[in-house]
């Protein structure tokens, strides 16, 4: 990989990484074919760096973010973390792992046990690893609430007396007691109000500038990731189409969808809003258990049809590839994308 | 670290899943009344031989006697649901009858609770093959009719080590148990796929909990709900099975009583001394209502997003 500080290993390195879900049929459950949520994607992760990930509902993201710490099964291609092979772990050695690498849930509701107190929350993975006990773990648990913006008084008490913001910071404090490095935020705003996001927002930035922490942020619009990511990416059908450093992507997309996504992040300005070029995305996402042919965007895409329908859109699939400063984008006609006028919302100067 | 979003104080009532539960539970006012007969039967069960007036067994020969070798009508002199037909007190043998359907209630919903629940657990945690296996295995006992299968059992059961080993009274309650199981085993297995696969799990999961540990800790806790239901609710139908085993004569054995053996016995007097029907009958169906009542509110008051479905 070319992106990212050169002579370091990155902390989350995948390669051509695949998890295909079977689809089995019949009393025989014979394997009828096979759904790829992730399809060959090929990744870095680099320390400290906190990489955005954006796309659809069912574009895979989610599963590339647990597959990143082995909590779903890749079929296929390689995940190191710190220079370790996940696949070739013994479920010790994994389990031993798991204290460097955590994940935060979307919900807020059912990612804590509805019959265990927020103490016992918090202090299961400190019991599972044999971190604390005693006193200490007790005082350690409080610690942790303090340090997530919660009163510790609070670990007598069961999550459903709490709020969604409130029990999303229960969720961090539960995914820091390990002392994490990497932590996987799957969408860990989106289920929450507009007013109580930006709160948990800037909470996660305070704890990975105060524990140096290395952050793959899930999300499924642009707008949301922007203000936390380094790098983002955007994903499509289980591939991942352009990555690239946050405000290359944003001023300068490179894939047709990449804009169509940034064409539809409304603009508070009612005069930008007016002026600028909005396309809409017609049809359904494709299956992916029967991906189109070619490049997977062609079927809805804009540039498509704007150029005439190209025939190696349905015949060639698109390499990732570099398109600026590391920028890559999966498009045969990126640098024509990024001449177009569609999607992007201010001025290269953002 | 600046404490970021206001830290909201908590309502100060003391509250948790259980605590929530009791509270709906008692302001269930057919739950309460359930509950309260349950609890009076159970205690029945407990102490009732030292109740009865009568031991269950024994003979009053001179007043079946003077009454011309007939049953005592109730509301007698001595014997305050009147007697059998072989002289023997009615309410006495009704406390009796509490004790055996109370322990049938027991054993049956152990044997139950011991074979269903792991057999559950296993296939809903495993999936893939051992479901498909065990699964299977459990319809093929679904499938085939109870009464028979209990019958059949108490039979082939009798005469092997285990049998020698245990009263024939065990054995039937061991018989019922043993086709009883099926419902509970497919309950749990719904309740663990559903919860193998919520966030809290995978987050147990991702911190490396085992999994020995995350059935023991947070699912079967979390199915514990339902399957208290299921228990109250199966108690019921097992006494019912004990009351028709013994009312076709092949459950509880003479002299002691059960309230099905009772009916059976009465019947043979049902047009002229209808009292030996009635009263075994009313202490059944107010001992079934009760548990079912009880068991219709534990749902209600555990799981309230069920309120009015079956």
């Amino acid at each position: 990989m070319t992106d990212g500080r050169a002579g370091e290993v990155p902390l989350v390195e995948a390669d051509g990484l695949e998890v295909h879900f079977p689809i089995l049929s019949g009393i025989l459950q014979r394997q009828r074919g096979s759904v790829r949520a992730v399809d060959g994607v090929t990744l870095s992760i680099e320390r400290g760096e906190t990489v955005g990930l954006v796309g659809e509902s069912g574009c895979g993201k989610s599963t590339l973010g647990r597959a990143l710490i082995r909590l779903r099964e890749a079929t296929g291609g390689t995940v190191r973390f710190d220079g370790r092979d996940l696949r070739a772990l013994s479920p010790v050695e994994l389990r031993r792992l798991r204290r460097r690498m955590q994940i935060i849930f979307q919900d807020p509701y059912g990612s804590l046990d509805p019959r265990m107190t927020v103490g016992a929350i918090v202090a299961e993975p400190i019991e599972t690893h044999r971190l604390a006990s005693g006193r200490a773990k007790a005082e350690r648990v409080r610690e942790l609430l303090r340090l997530v913006g919660l009163d510790p008084g609070f670990t007598a008490r069961y999550p459903h007396e709490f709020s969604g913001g409130q029990r999303q910071r229960i969720g961090v404090a539960r995914a820091l007691a390990v002392e994490p490095e990497f932590i996987v935020c799957d969408e860990p705003i989106s289920a929450l109000d507009v007013s109580i996001q930006g709160q948990v927002l800037n909470l996660l930035i305070d704890l990975r500038r105060e524990l140096r922490l290395t952050y793959l942020f899930i999300a499924h619009d642009l707008a949301a990731v922007r203000h936390i990511s380094d790098r983002v990416g955007v994903m499509y059908l289980g591939t991942l189409v352009e990555i690239g450093r946050s405000s290359l992507v944003y001023a300068s997309p490179a894939h047709p969808y990449t804009r169509a996504l940034l064409s539809a992040v409304p603009v508070a300005d009612p005069a930008i809003e007016r002026q600028r070029r909005r396309v809409i995305l017609v049809g359904d996402v494709p299956s992916p258990a029967d991906p189109p042919p070619g490049c997977r965007f062609h079927t809805r895409c804009w540039l498509y049809e704007r150029l005439g329908r190209p025939e190696d859109c349905r015949t060639v699939e698109p390499e990732l590839r570099a398109v600026g400063d590391g920028q890559r984008a999966a498009c045969h006609y990126a640098e024509i994308a990024q001449k177009s006028d569609v999607g992007v919302v201010e001025p290269a100067s953002a | 670290m600046p404490v970021l979003g206001g830290v909201e104080r908590l309502a100060s009532r003391p509250a948790g899943p259980r605590r929530d539960a009791l509270r709906r539970l008692s302001r269930n006012r057919l739950a309460v009344v359930g509950a309260v007969v349950v609890v009076v039967l159970l205690v029945i069960a407990a102490v009732g031989p030292a109740l009865a007036p009568w031991p269950y067994f024994v003979q009053d020969l001179d007043a079946i006697r003077a009454n011309g070798n007939r049953p005592l009508a109730p509301l007698s002199a001595e014997h305050v649901l009147g007697t059998d037909s072989l002289g023997r007190d009615l309410f006495s043998r009704l406390l009796d009858g509490a004790q055996i359907s109370v322990s049938v209630a027991l054993v049956v919903q152990l044997v139950v609770l011991v074979i269903g629940v792991p057999i559950g657990a296993a296939a809903g945690w495993f999936g893939g093959r051992i479901d498909n296996y065990l699964m299977r295995f459990t319809d093929v006992i679904y499938a085939f009719p109870d009464l028979l299968f209990i019958i059949l059992l108490s039979v082939v059961l009798r005469d092997t080590f285990l049998g020698k080993a245990m009263s024939g009274m065990l054995l039937i309650y061991l018989a019922i148990g043993l086709t009883a199981w099926v419902t509970m085993a497919r309950l749990v297995r719904g309740q663990v796929l559903s919860l193998k696969e919520s966030e809290f799990v995978e987050a147990a999961r991702a911190t490396g909990v085992s999994d020995f540990r995350i059935v023991v800790r947070h699912i079967l806790p979390n199915s514990i709900g339902p399957v208290i239901v299921a228990v109250t609710l199966g108690i019921p139908s097992a006494i019912l099975a004990e009351a028709t085993l013994s009312f076709i004569g092949i459950g509880i054995e003479a002299p002691r009583a059960s309230w099905g053996s009772l009916i059976n016995e009465g019947s043979r007097w049902i047009r002229s001394e209808p009292h030996l029907v009635v009263f075994p009958a009313l202490a059944l169906a107010i001992a079934l209502t009760s548990f079912t009542f009880l068991g219709d509110g534990l749902r209600d008051a555990l799981d309230p997003k069920l309120r009015g479905r079956q």
